[in-house]
């Protein structure tokens, strides 16, 4: 026990300030707005893999590590959809995944918002389309923002969510 | 016959040292998997291809002490299936099924279920043998499965997955329980299955390393060198020394990130917290050195045909050594609190035993098997350059539970600590990357990396003009996901994260 403490107490805090959101990600605008009138920036997100290599996953894991520190900032993953404001999505739509990835997003109470994450979520990637994959997340559900990246650190996904949550702009139709 | 007999009979295998090579009759096929079990070898994946000489074949790798058999069985007449190995080598129940999933060759095995196919192409499609298709149904199929029901006073089951409540990959798992323990677990994976052989063969030869990487990205390191190697195993090209360091060197990186993750995790899914957050730290040090030093945080696109991408300059291999330095001394300080904690040894100690036999019979391999006291490691059994001029001291454990898999991550860690200080120090000097000519057609490279999870192959034909006929990735995962279902019977579910995380295996590099 005193070693974990002296361990904790050694190491102190670590977190970075986060980064400013980009909104330059961002495919569509217009529901930012209601959901941050009602949250703030108390988000809670759901993460599906709907086909990646898990690459994206690991740089999403990165999130809470107490560098990034999401959860200071009020966001933070929950276990089912039902309780998600928020469906970050990964990965080309696998053909398997498709009805769980519909599924998942009419579970998500509205007004939701969906950040598709990664190369393969953005354009299909090294994937693409096939027999066995739909491509892009946009092919499958609708989508607010896309983080490019293969992997996109977890800066630029932060950015990305920042963004998503962020006053928009221009006030543009769905 | 033994299995040196069959050994002195095999030919040169191009791409991984020790490898050897076999044509064989559907009956020599059945007499050699049951030579390999009674000499206790290791089955590695099982394959098809077809070129137009040859026909439709099916490939096996074996792996022996210190060297590995490739058989190759023609099937003269395809609609006849071809002999099963199942019996002999578990693992090879769910490769069989994937190979009449994704080519239509059957074997014997009585188990007829789809495994990689939900239904959601038709069933006449063969990905691997027919022309990729330009029309496909909007609806996905059926996916219906006959999963083994369990009956009897007080059992119920519960259906987990797809989508799990964590950030990880998706899957499904049904378990049979009585009150909160396990009476059966089944797997039904293949949800991430995106085509992953079939969009191979639409890259160019000199491109697939990048889909390689991305077989499974936790492993990218691991299936681009097995990528590579197998290339250029058939072009008959050398990379320079110094090329091969700078591979090793990702390695032991790559399995360093994911001892560190997992370790943080194993932490957490015991109610230990703190862990998490130190290991989870640590690991976003070492990503970090990695995008200073080599220009990636995951080393994705690290290694290339001929070499690696970059060179690694003076000051980075100061920085990396003095990064590792850290590392390593912090996770000696982090070890003696997991040890020295008492809720946590009660949660690892004893869970999701694997017993030395069990594994043995399973064919559990890598950090897994070595867990459950299965002594093997590539780096050390079957070196390739330059693991034959660094000694990797390898690393046993017997207790075959969490804690031993715990223990082993932290050992071997250790290791790949000691071995990139050793590289660092002892790099050879010269160029990173050489040019790699085009190969002849269709013949069969094979890679063989052993990646932070087990063993990782990679089988590639080329085709004409810098073509891919054919690349088949296997992930050790294959061996290992049906001794999780082993594992976890008699313990309780809500030890099935642990237990799961303990494995940490691969979806996306078993999906395809």
């Amino acid at each position: 026990m005193l070693k974990t403490l002296r361990q904790i107490a050694s190491i102190g805090i670590v977190s970075e300030p986060p980064p400013e959101s980009d909104d330059s990600l961002r495919v569509h605008a217009g529901l930012q707005d209601q959901i941050r009138a009602v949250l703030g920036r108390a988000l809670c997100i759901r993460h599906i893999d709907a086909g990646s290599c898990n690459g994206c996953e690991l740089e999403i894991q990165a999130l809470n590590n107490p560098i990034y520190n999401l959860e200071g900032l009020g966001i933070r993953f929950v276990a089912s959809p039902r309780h998600a404001d928020l469906l970050l999505v990964t990965g080309p739509v696998s053909r398997h995944m498709e009805g769980a990835v519909r599924r998942t997003y009419e579970a998500t109470p509205d007004p939701k918002l969906v950040v598709a994450l990664g190369d393969c979520g953005c354009t299909g990637g090294i994937f693409g389309e096939s027999y066995a994959s739909r491509g892009r997340i946009s092919n499958v559900i609708p989508v607010d923002v896309a983080v490019p990246g293969c992997p996109p650190s977890p800066t630029r996904i932060l950015q990305g969510i920042l963004a998503a949550l962020s006053r928009s702009p221009t006030r543009a139709s769905r | 016959m033994t299995v040196q007999e069959w050994l002195a009979g095999s030919l040169r295998q191009p791409g991984a040292p020790g490898l050897r090579a076999l044509l064989v009759s559907g009956d020599q096929w059945r007499r050699i998997a049951e030579d390999m079990a009674a000499a206790g070898a290791r089955l590695g994946p099982l394959w098809s291809s077809s070129t137009q000489e040859t026909g439709p074949l099916v490939h096996a790798a074996y792996l022996t002490q210190g060297s590995g058999l490739v058989l190759a069985l023609p099937l003269t007449d395809p609609d006849n299936p071809y002999p099963g190995i199942e019996d002999l080598f578990p693992a090879a129940a769910r490769m069989q099924r994937a190979i009449a999933d994704l080519s239509g060759l059957r074997s014997t095995a009585t188990d007829s279920r789809t495994w990689l196919s939900h239904g959601a192409w038709p069933r006449t499609y063969r990905p691997l043998v027919d022309p990729p298709l330009s029309q496909l149904a909007t609806e996905p199929g059926g996916n219906a499965y006959d999963f083994v029901r369990v009956e009897g006073d007080g059992v119920h089951e519960i259906a987990v997955g797809p989508v799990h409540a964590g950030t990880i990959e998706p899957g499904h798992f049904r378990f049979s329980v009585v009150g909160e323990k396990v009476l059966k677990l089944e797997e039904r994976l293949g949800y991430v299955h995106k085509g992953i052989e079939q969009r191979f063969t639409q890259l160019p030869l000199l491109q697939g390393h990048k889909l390689a990487a991305r077989v499974s990205g936790d492993s990218a390191v691991a299936f681009s060198w097995a990528y590579c190697q197998a290339l250029e195993g058939i072009a008959d090209g050398e990379i320079p020394r110094r090329a091969a360091w700078l591979r090793a060197l990702y390695l032991e990186l790559e399995r360093i990130a994911n001892h560190l993750g997992d370790l943080g995790a194993l932490g957490n899914d015991a109610g230990f917290a703190f862990g998490l957050m130190q290991f989870s730290r640590l690991k976003e040090y070492l990503l970090r050195s990695n995008q200073e030093v080599l220009g990636q945080r995951y080393l994705l696109d690290a290694i290339v045909p001929g070499g690696t991408a970059r060179d690694l300059t003076r000051p980075g291999v100061v920085s990396l050594g003095k990064r590792i330095r850290e590392i390593e001394s912090e996770v000696g300080r982090l070890r003696t609190i997991y040890e020295e904690h008492a809720g946590v040894r009660d949660r690892f100690t004893g869970a999701g035993t694997v017993s030395a036999e069990l594994a043995a019979q399973l064919g559990l391999t890598g950090l897994a098997g070595r867990s459950s006291a299965q002594p093997f490691d590539l780096r050390v059994d079957m070196p390739c350059q330059p693991y034959q001029e660094i000694t990797v001291k390898k690393v046993v454990l017997s207790d075959g539970d969490v804690a031993a898999r715990v223990a082993i991550r932290f050992d071997e860690l250790r290791e790949s600590c000691r071995l990139i200080q050793y590289i660092l120090g002892a790099l050879p000097e010269g160029a990173h990357c050489t040019p790699v000519r085009l190969p002849e057609e269709d013949i069969l490279g094979v890679g063989l990396i052993e990646g932070w999870r087990g063993p990782v192959w990679i089988a590639l034909q080329a085709g004409p003009a810098g073509t891919i006929r054919r690349c088949h990735p296997h992930d050790p995962s294959w061996q290992n996901w049906p001794a999780l279902e082993h594992a976890i019977i008699g313990n309780i579910v809500p030890d099935f994260p642990l237990i799961n995380k303990s494995f940490n295996l691969s979806y996306s590099g078993h999906d395809l």
